[in-house]
């Protein structure tokens, strides 16, 4: 069984408490607020108006760049107005607000349930279907999936790297995902290695759930091209690059894009949306999340429309237990603590973790004692130890040239360390500033050579 | 003997030959320098803090020689006494310039912004400030790591438990500027110190709208331009829900103060230090000498 091969760490997966549970549809809210930075890259346009009238799937706002994503209505109802909200951390997004009004789906949608096999579009079809539809990956990066299926001139895709993996402990939605709809996943997969030109696919899954290995090999022996790889426990396997060394066995150059090694990595959940937006005209409007913790009363797997307020979600979900003492949005590895949960769910929202109050403090830093167990644990070969004391010492150069930027914030340098220290606290600060110097420099070295050309 | 005398020889030949050729590089390779910079440096206070906006004293000793006029030239530590000094050595008059302080710009104490989430990580303002909102509601407003504490070397700053805010020794601050580059939020500002260090300052950088801006913080400035219609002499904008008090025009007449609905315009150093026990007799000593109104 394989894996990839520096680094990473076994934290205790802890699924048992979602596992399993079917995915249950999040009932209607009555006033949606839909963000509209909901990806990597520029924020949406709005194009609809206040009093405006719309129904569910409709294009309420536009990509605001080539890397960017559209944004649907995920229910019918009024615009009342286009204004700031506040996410999970406090800070202002741009947001569309609307009045919930009965549940009107555009004609062009299919809602019935039926599995529709056929594909006859070509690869350019499909590729401008997946744009329009506003599809991001669902990993957690939220990358907008048309240009990952858009390889820039002379790189050439060569296998579809498909992630089931769901490293991150806790998370339960991808693994529930392909044991209910495996069948419209591997239509999914069909339809992108036609749009990609690939003729082999390989769908990685970590060999914490066998019935999923099972449901999925039981179907790939069907389709050609496409093997199901199980693959041993261990973080962060679902890491783009890691996922490519420990399927493929090719590995990433630094600063490179997985295309360099011909290689395209997708979400399971993203293929589903993927399915439902060629096969059935549904635009990404829902996701399914986990909602879990030890404490909580109905931990399970929610298909939440996007802009129902999280707090309806976790009313699904048995409400806030009594001791937590962190909510973080996501898994607890690559997860952020949130402020509040009064925000509405989203593409990027892939879980809810309540931590109990003991369970949620962090330990007292104390010295380093060079141990060298986060240099072994770096899934990316870097020196976290160096790193965290460079972005201490504000000592930016020097981080840049020990490859800061190929830090993936994986988490488990800080996971390791016996210290207790804030390894990746500081190095994400420097990573920060290193990502803006060299950005300025960028820049300078633009408006010079746009200067030299006059 | 013989063995003595000719190592000494030897040797004294040999030094006296490297000194001469020492001495011939010496002249061939000089750097011409003027020796007032070494002059000038001798009375910087050499702290190398970068305030006067050059890379350490001796840059700053480098451009005063080769200015014709101090004007725009200042060192923040050192101040006044210590240009004119180096306005002596150099037979210039020191420019005129205006003691600066810094100044914190946020009264969000501990009972007017309440906590709505505590923070677990790495104590510093900046790793905060990327993460998220910080432990009160107010996205703009300090976070009370002390950043700025840390980043001052002369001892000026340090935080309020009560309050949880900065706050400046004025004695000792010299408006170096480390902790205006070191506050991830921009809340600290140099302002003139004014007439026997009596400045009226706008003690918030809150741009949300009124409403959002008071949930997250009692005193926070709301933008309602009560302050603004109160001045007469121009010297309060509100832009983006926030005002400010422009202390070139400001008149220290603390009208604004008394308008300021939360309290957010702050009058400081005048005389009785209470606001309200203030108010009634400030009055009529403004109409005894024209004093400067900030809001």
């Amino acid at each position: 069984m394989s894996t990839f091969k520096i680094g990473g760490v076994h934290p205790h997966d802890n699924k048992i408490y979602s596992a399993h549970q079917p995915i249950t549809e999040c009932p209607l809210t009555t006033k949606a607020i839909i963000p509209l930075v909901q990806h990597i890259g520029a924020p949406a346009q709005a194009v609809v108006e206040k009093g405006q009238k719309v129904k569910v799937g409709e294009l309420i706002a536009k990509a605001g760049g080539f890397v960017s994503a559209n944004i649907h209505a995920p229910y019918s109802g009024t615009i009342t107005k286009i204004d700031t909200t506040i996410d999970a951390w406090g800070m202002k997004m741009p947001a569309i607000f609307m009045d919930v009004e009965g549940d009107e789906w555009l004609e062009t949608i299919d809602r019935t349930p039926d599995v529709i096999r056929e594909c006859n579009l070509e690869p350019k079809e499909i590729v401008d279907k997946i744009a329009a539809a506003g599809i991001v990956g669902l990993g957690g990066a939220c990358f907008p999936t048309q240009v990952k299926l858009l390889p820039p001139p002379g790189k050439k895709a060569e296998v579809l790297v498909v992630n089931g993996v769901e490293c991150e402990p806790y998370l339960t939605c991808d693994h529930q995902l392909m044991l209910e709809h495996g069948e419209e996943l591997m239509i999914g997969i069909q339809i992108l290695m036609k749009a990609l030109g690939v003729t082999r696919t390989v769908i990685g899954i970590e060999k914490n759930k066998p019935d999923a290995i099972a449901r999925m090999k039981e179907l790939a022996a069907k389709v050609n091209g496409v093997e199901v790889m199980p693959l041993k426990l261990k973080y962060p396997q679902g890491g783009e690059k890691q996922l490519i060394d420990a399927t493929i066995h090719r590995q990433v150059p630094s600063g490179a894009l997985p295309i360099e090694v011909g290689a395209v990595v997708d979400n399971v959940a993203t293929i589903y949306a993927v399915y439902e937006a060629v096969q059935k005209n549904k635009p990404l409007i829902s996701r399914v999340m986990t909602v879990t913790g030890k404490s909580l009363r109905k931990p399970g797997n929610y298909m939440v429309r996007f802009g129902t307020p999280l707090t309806e979600v976790v009313e699904l979900a048995g409400g806030v237990p009594e001791d937590t003492g962190k909510i973080i949005g996501g898994g607890p590895m690559m997860g952020r603590a949130m402020n509040n949960i009064d925000m509405p769910a989203n593409k990027r929202t892939s879980g809810l973790l309540f931590l109990p109050e003991n369970e949620s403090r962090r330990q007292e830093p104390e010295n380093c004692i060079r141990c060298g167990k986060c240099v072994s644990a770096c899934p990316m070969g870097l020196e976290p130890y160096l790193l965290s004391k460079q972005a201490e010492l504000e000592m930016w150069d020097e981080m840049e040239k020990h490859d800061v930027m190929d830090c993936i914030d994986c988490g488990c340098c800080l996971f390791t360390c016996p210290s207790h220290r804030p390894l990746l606290d500081y190095i994400r600060m420097g990573k920060g500033k290193v990502g803006g110097i060299i950005r300025a420099r960028q820049m300078a070295a633009k408006a010079a050579a746009e200067a030299a050309k006059k | 003997m013989n063995l003595i005398l000719i190592s000494l020889l030897v040797l004294g030949i040999t030094g006296l030959v490297a000194a001469i050729l020492l001495y011939l590089i010496a002249q061939k390779f000089k750097v011409e320098e003027d020796p007032r910079i070494d002059q000038v440096q001798e009375v910087l206070p050499g702290a190398n803090c970068g305030g006067c906006g050059f890379a350490g004293c001796r840059a700053l000793a480098e451009a005063c020689v080769k200015a014709d006029s101090l004007d725009g030239l200042l060192c923040p530590v050192g101040g006044a006494p210590t240009m004119e000094k180096v306005g002596a050595i150099l037979g210039l008059a020191a420019g005129a310039a205006e003691p600066k302080v810094a100044v914190v710009r946020c009264n969000g104490t501990c009972e007017a912004r309440p906590k709505t989430s505590e923070y677990n990580g790495v104590r510093t303002c900046q790793i905060q400030h990327n993460l998220y909102v910080g432990e009160t509601g107010c996205p703009f407003g300090c976070l009370g790591c002390g950043d700025c504490v840390a980043a001052c070397q002369f001892g000026a700053l340090s935080i309020d438990e009560k309050t949880g805010l900065p706050v400046v020794d004025e004695e000792k601050c010299t408006s170096c500027g480390k902790c205006v580059k070191a506050c991830p939020r921009n809340i600290i500002e140099l302002r003139k110190k004014g007439p026997k260090g009596r400045r009226m300052v706008v003690e918030c950088v809150n741009k949300d709208k009124g409403a959002i801006a008071r949930k997250a913080c009692l005193n926070a400035c709301i933008g309602c331009g009560k302050c603004q219609k109160e001045c007469q002499f121009e010297a309060i904008t509100v832009e983006n829900n926030l005002a400010y008090i422009d202390p070139a025009k400001c008149r220290l007449c603390r009208k604004c103060e008394d308008a300021c609905p939360t309290g957010a315009i702050h009058a400081v150093n005048f005389p009785p230090r209470k606001p309200k026990e203030e108010a009634a007799p400030a009055a009529p000593a403004q109409n005894v000498e024209p004093k400067k109104e900030e809001a």
